[in-house]
C-alpha cells in the first residue's frame, strides 16, 4: 500500500516536473500572488477571471496552473492581511489579528515568513493526505449508485449552504436558485432546450466563466466603488525577513496543530478554511500560557491559522476529485474547469486520468515550495503592488474578465449575459445572499437531476429509495441533522446572550 | 412603509426568490413535459425546484415583513453598477463591430466613470497600457483569435 502510494506520487512528480507543467505552475503561482496581493481581490475572483485564460491549455496543464493561481492568491491574501490589515477574503481575517500587529512592531518579515513556512508544511501534509485518502474514498465511492450519489450531493450542498456565514434560509434559497441556473440549456435525456428564452448561446447552458465573473468579480468591484473611504496604503518597509530561532520554536507546535485542525475541517463540506482558521486561533489562545499576547503580535496567532487554512484548502481537493463533490465555491470552480475539459471527477478519475490526478497532487507540493522560495524574496515587489490605486486596478480586472469571457466562444452574447447577471449578482450581495451556495448549486445542478432521474428509474418511481438504502439513509440523516442543528444553535445562542444581558443588567 | 421595504433585506431577497421560483416553475409546467416520478420529463426537476424556491422566498419575505430587522447596509452603488455593466455590454458590442482596441477603450472609459474620481489623462494612459498588455497576453502569448482593429481579419 505504501510502496504503491510512493510509486504513484513519483509518477505524479514525473508529470508535474515536465518543463511545460513546471512553467505553468510557476506562472500560476506568480500571477495568483500578484493578483491576490491586490486588496479587494480574493482567490475566488482571481480564479473566476483567469479561468478562460486556462481553457486553451491541455487539461493537466490548465489544472496545474489553476491550482498555482489558487495558492498564489491565498498567499497573496495573507500578505495584505499582515501588511495592511486587509484580508483578501474571510479566511485570512484571523491572520490580520496578530499579523498586522507584528507588522506594526516592524516584524512583518518574520510574520510573512512564518505564514509561508506554516503553509508549506501544511501543504506537504495535505498533499500526502490526498494521496492516501483519495484512493480509499474512491474505493468506497465506487459502490455508490444513483441514490447514494443524490443523497451525498444533497448533503454536500445543503451542508455547504447552511454552514457558510449568513442567513441559512437565504443560503438554501440561493442554492436552489443555483441548481435552476445549472439546468439551463439542452436537457441531457431529451435534448429539449430549457430556459434559454430564445438565446441560442444558452443551449449549452450558462457559461461557467460568466457565473464566476458575474457573481464574484463584478459585485466585488462595485462594492469597493460604492464605499467612499480609501483604504490606507502601506508605506512602511519590510526588513529582517527571516524569523529568529525563538520564533521558529514558538511556531512549531502551532503549525502542527493548525495543520491537524485544517486537514480535518477541509474534508467536510462548507466548513473548510474559514472555520478552521478561527478554530485554530481559538485553540492556540486557549493553550497559550499568556493569552493576553494574542492580538498584540503573537507569532502563534499567525502560524497556526495560516497552516490550518492551507491544510483545509489542500484537503478540500479530496472530495472534489474523488467524489465530484465541491466543498466550497473555489472547488466548484475547479470542478467546472474539469468538466469543461471533458473530465468527470469521481472515483474513476484515478483510473481514467492518473496523470492528471497524481500530477495535480505533485504540482500542489511543487507550487507550495515555489511560494516559499519565490515569494519571500519577492515581498518587496508585492509591497510595491499595494501602492497601485484602485481606480487603475478595477478597469484592469474588468479587461481581464471581459476579454476572457469573450474569447471562450468568441461571442459578445457571453458579455451581455455577464453584464446582466452581474447586476443580479450585485443586488444579491447587497441583500446579503451568499453567492457561494449558488455557484455550487450551479455546478451540481445537471448531475443532481441526472442522479435523481436514475434513482427513480431504479426504484420504479418510489421516492423511498433514498431512505431504504443504508448509505443513502446515512447521508439523508446527516443532512437533516445539520439543518436542525443550524436552526437550533442560533436560537440557543440568542437566548443565552439575552440571559447574560439580563443578569448583568440586574447586578 | 415604502421607504421601509426598500431597505428591508429579507423582503427584497424574498421577492427576488419568489419571482425567480415562479418563472421557473410556471415555465417548466407549461412548456416542458413533466413526466411521471418513474420516468421524469425535462420539466419535473425544474418545476420542483421552482416551487421549492418560491416557498423559501415566501418564508423569507414574510419573515422580513414580520421582523424586518435586517437593513441593507451602506448605499446602493447605482452609478458603479450601471457603469460597470454598461462598460461590459458596450465592450461586447464594439468588439463585434470595431475590434479589441476600440472595445477596450470603451470598457475602460465607461467603467472608470463609475469610479470615485475620473482623470481623463490617467484613464487614457491606462487604456493604452492595457491595450498593449492585452495584445501581449491574449493575442501574442495565448494565441486567441481576436481582431485588434476594425481592419483586422
Amino acid at each position: 500500500m505504501i510502496v504503491e502510494l510512493f510509486d504513484k506520487i513519483i509518477f505524479g512528480f514525473g508529470v508535474a516536473l515536465s518543463v511545460q507543467n513546471l512553467l505553468y505552475s510557476l506562472i500560476g503561482v506568480l500571477i495568483g500572488t500578484l493578483i491576490g496581493v491586490l486588496p479587494g481581490i480574493g482567490p475566488l475572483v482571481t480564479i473566476a477571471m483567469l479561468l478562460p485564460v486556462t481553457f486553451n491549455l491541455a487539461p493537466t496543464a490548465s489544472l496545474i496552473m489553476l491550482a498555482g493561481i489558487f495558492y498564489g492568491a491565498q498567499y497573496g491574501g495573507s500578505t495584505t492581511s499582515v501588511l495592511m490589515n486587509l484580508p483578501g477574503e474571510t479566511s485570512s481575517v484571523v491572520t490580520c489579528l496578530d499579523g498586522y500587529q507584528m507588522a506594526k512592531q516592524g516584524r512583518a518579515g518574520p510574520a510573512l515568513a512564518i505564514a509561508a513556512i506554516g503553509s508549506f508544511f501544511a501543504g506537504c501534509v495535505g498533499t500526502l493526505l490526498i494521496g492516501i485518502a483519495g484512493p480509499v474514498l474512491a474505493e468506497l465511492a465506487i459502490k455508490f449508485t444513483a441514490p447514494e450519489y443524490f443523497s451525498l450531493m444533497l448533503l454536500g450542498l445543503v451542508g455547504a449552504a447552511v454552514l457558510t456565514q449568513g442567513d441559512m434560509v437565504r443560503s438554501l434559497a440561493m442554492l436552489v436558485a443555483g441548481l435552476l441556473l445549472g439546468i439551463v440549456g439542452a436537457d441531457v435525456n431529451t435534448g429539449l432546450l430549457r430556459f434559454t428564452f430564445g438565446i441560442y448561446e444558452l443551449s449549452d447552458g450558462v457559461g461557467f466563466t460568466i457565473i464566476g465573473v458575474a457573481l464574484f468579480a463584478v459585485p466585488e468591484i462595485v462594492k469597493n466603488l460604492e464605499e467612499t473611504e480609501q483604504g490606507e496604503i502601506y508605506t512602511g518597509k519590510v526588513t529582517g525577513l527571516m524569523p529568529t530561532l525563538v520564533d521558529l520554536k514558538a511556531s512549531a507546535l502551532p503549525i502542527l496543530r493548525g495543520t491537524g485542525i485544517g486537514s480535518f475541517f477541509g474534508i467536510l463540506p462548507g466548513i473548510g478554511p474559514i472555520t478552521s482558521t478561527f478554530c485554530s486561533y481559538a485553540v492556540e489562545k486557549k493553550l497559550s500560557k499568556d493569552p493576553a499576547r494574542f492580538g498584540r503580535g503573537a507569532i502563534e496567532g499567525v502560524a497556526s491559522p495560516e497552516s490550518a487554512n492551507n491544510a483545509a484548502v489542500q484537503c478540500s481537493f479530496i472530495p472534489m476529485l474523488t467524489l465530484g463533490l465541491p466543498s466550497n465555491p473555489v472547488m466548484a470552480l475547479f470542478l467546472g474547469a474539469l468538466m469543461i475539459h471533458g473530465i468527470t471527477p469521481g472515483p474513476q478519475i484515478m483510473v481514467r486520468n492518473p496523470g492528471l490526478f497524481w500530477g495535480l497532487i505533485a504540482s500542489m507540493w511543487i507550487g507550495n515550495l515555489m511560494l516559499v522560495l519565490l515569494n519571500l524574496p519577492l515581498i518587496g515587489v508585492w509591497v510595491k503592488m499595494l501602492k497601485v490605486p484602485y481606480r487603475w486596478m478595477f478597469p484592469s480586472i474588468l479587461v481581464l474578465c471581459a476579454v476572457g469571457n469573450y474569447s471562450v466562444n468568441n461571442s459578445s452574447t457571453e458579455i451581455y449575459l455577464t453584464a446582466a447577471m452581474g447586476i443580479l449578482g450585485y443586488i444579491l450581495i447587497k441583500l446579503r445572499c451568499e453567492p457561494a451556495p449558488m455557484v455550487m448549486g450551479f455546478v451540481m445542478g445537471p448531475m443532481m437531476e441526472e442522479n435523481l432521474r436514475r434513482s427513480m428509474l431504479l426504484s420504479q418511481g418510489d421516492p423511498m429509495v433514498f431512505i431504504t438504502r443504508p448509505i443513502s439513509l446515512g447521508f439523508i440523516l446527516a443532512t437533516v441533522f445539520l439543518i436542525i442543528l443550524m436552526t437550533i444553535v442560533p436560537v440557543i445562542r440568542k437566548r443565552r446572550q439575552k440571559d447574560d444581558a439580563a443578569s448583568t443588567g440586574k447586578t | 412603509m415604502k421607504g421601509e421595504s426598500s431597505k428591508n433585506v429579507d423582503f427584497l431577497a424574498g421577492l427576488i426568490f419568489i419571482i425567480l421560483g415562479l418563472v421557473a416553475a410556471i415555465t417548466a409546467q407549461k412548456s416542458y413535459p413533466i413526466g411521471t416520478s418513474l420516468n421524469m420529463g425535462p420539466g419535473y426537476f425544474p418545476m420542483a425546484l421552482g416551487y421549492i424556491l418560491t416557498a423559501f422566498g415566501l418564508y423569507v419575505m414574510v419573515r422580513g415583513l414580520v421582523q424586518g430587522q435586517e437593513k441593507v447596509q451602506g448605499v446602493w452603488g447605482i452609478r458603479p453598477i450601471v457603469m460597470v455593466s454598461l462598460g461590459l455590454a458596450v465592450f461586447g458590442l464594439v468588439m463585434d463591430l470595431l475590434g479589441l482596441v476600440a472595445a477596450l477603450f470603451a470598457l475602460i472609459f465607461i467603467s472608470a466613470l463609475g469610479g470615485r474620481e475620473f482623470k481623463f489623462k490617467e484613464v487614457l494612459i491606462l487604456a493604452v497600457v492595457l491595450s498593449v498588455a492585452s495584445w501581449g497576453l491574449f493575442i501574442y502569448a495565448l494565441g486567441m483569435p481576436l481582431r485588434l482593429f476594425v481592419w483586422g481579419k
